[in-house]
């Protein structure tokens, strides 16, 4: 059988068909897989939570990210999560949903001046403290970064995590490394009375991290766009919880 | 080999040794530039290229005397593309960690030269089974250069391999750091990599003399 395969027509008939056939298989490839991804994700999001409140298995390795394990995080996250709230306004709900919150959606919603953000909270319990998880989101380099810090009452860091959907591998990409993360612990939002975030500093001649009263951890050389973005990002998210920390202290 | 003909196994072998698609091709060096600063990443390079070529290989061979030759690029990078979208799925279902730590490895597969390369010289001219040991071959061939300077970057640069500490731990001063061994991190670049590249091509050239081209 000898086709013609010079042919304008053909050419055009093969690149459609093609497309169809590629698409449809790639189609059905996604939304077979998509229940087991978005589980994934969801077990992802609760081990997040939990590593920025310092549940986790890092035990005595100091280098890497332990996660607890996927097995075991959704019973660890219902024992240590003692509280997920809802801040929206002065309203405060509690809803064991709400770390599914998304929060890219509600920033798009929130652009309505009529919408009422809601603000998801975690209020976690370890060994007889209370931490506060706030999730955060905002942009690096070339994507999305996000990540989740826990306060104490006084808003006073106890941990963080970051993550990135696209920074620079080597430079940015290290934002989600323990090196940087464990900078955090301990950080100050406040300057006296006044919040100010934390700065993704650089040259703030503190590279070990030694001032905790400083505002401000070492940058990552070369990663100044995706430092900015987690400065930009803690500075923004966490100033809307301001009204909710003020109320726990009265 | 029982289950191959000599002509056949000559199509895995030879890439392996002296007709490697690294050392004397030349193909596929950016992919062995980036990753192999790390012996894990290096291996699970090679598994992935070694799934996208071996089946990559069989898909356009099968396919060979319908594609238009005009738009056979194309077709190659949408078959490569497809490949590479369903394994990255694949893996974000049922092994998400591995996915995360991959994410940008897996799209560097796409950008692999050795697989345009082999689909544009051999599968297009090639029944399929010949393909598939054809593409099998090219992969090991490459990914037995990835691991090798995978290797030693890690050794040399970190002082580790697969992770974990052989040498010692280098802020604790134990095992060889204790006798005032250093850690090159010069290896960690990009550049050593090519430099070892360039050392095995060496090797290779002053053991086979009939690789070295005249001038």
């Amino acid at each position: 059988m000898a086709i013609n395969t010079e042919k304008n027509s053909y050419t055009l008939f093969f690149a459609i068909g093609m497309v169809i056939v590629v698409g449809s298989l790639l189609a059905f490839v996604a939304s077979g897989l998509k229940p087991n991804i978005k589980e994934n994700e969801r077990l992802e999001k609760q081990q997040n939570i939990l590593y920025a409140m310092g549940v986790d298995e890092n035990g005595d390795d100091p280098g890497s990210v332990n996660f607890i394990s996927t097995d075991k995080v959704a019973a660890e996250f219902k024992t240590y999560i003692t509280k997920q709230l809802i801040i929206q306004g002065d309203n405060v709900t509690e809803d064991d949903q709400a770390y599914l919150i998304d929060l890219k959606k509600e920033e798009a919603l929130a652009k309505d001046e009529s919408y009422e953000r809601r603000l998801p909270l975690f209020v976690g319990e370890k060994d007889g403290k209370t931490f506060y998880i706030v999730p955060m989101r905002g942009k690096g380099l070339w994507d999305a970064i996000w990540g989740y810090v826990s306060v104490d009452e006084e808003m006073v860091v106890q941990g963080a995590f970051f993550d990135h959907k696209g920074e620079t591998p080597g430079l940015g990409s290290n934002i989600k490394e323990r090196f940087f993360m464990d900078d955090f612990k301990g950080e100050n939002l406040f300057n006296g009375t006044s919040f100010v975030g934390i700065d993704v500093a650089k040259g703030n001649a503190d590279p070990l991290n030694k001032d905790k009263s400083d505002n401000q951890v070492d940058a990552i050389a070369g990663a100044t766009i995706t430092g900015n973005g987690v400065t930009a990002m803690i500075k923004k998210d966490l100033r809307m919880y301001l009204p909710y920390f003020n109320s726990l202290k009265n | 080999m029982g289950l191959l003909s000599k002509k056949d196994s000559k199509l895995i072998l030879d890439p392996l040794a002296d007709n490697n698609p690294i050392t004397i091709q030349v193909l596929g060096i950016c992919s062995a530039l980036a990753i192999t600063a790390q012996l894990k990443a290096s291996v699970v390079m090679t598994v992935s290229v070694l799934f996208v070529l071996g089946v990559g290989n069989v898909v356009i061979s099968l396919m060979r005397n319908i594609i238009p030759s005009k738009i056979r690029i194309i077709v190659q990078l949408v078959v490569v593309a497809t490949l590479v979208i369903i394994v990255d799925q694949v893996l974000k279902a049922f092994s998400y960690e591995l996915s995360k730590t991959l994410s940008v490895f897996v799209g560097l597969i796409i950008t692999n030269c050795i697989i345009m390369g082999r689909f544009e010289a051999f599968a297009l001219g090639n029944g399929p089974w010949k393909s598939f040991l054809d593409g099998i071959g090219n992969a090991l061939g490459y990914g037995v250069i990835l691991i090798i300077v995978g290797f030693f970057r890690e050794l040399l640069g970190s002082g580790t391999l697969w992770g974990y500490k052989v040498l010692g731990d280098p802020i604790a001063k134990t095992g060889l750091y204790a006798l005032g061994y250093e850690n090159n991190g010069f290896m960690l670049l990009s550049p050593m990599a090519l430099i070892t590249v360039g050392i095995i091509i060496w090797i290779q050239r002053s053991r086979n003399k009939a690789l070295i081209e005249e001038n």
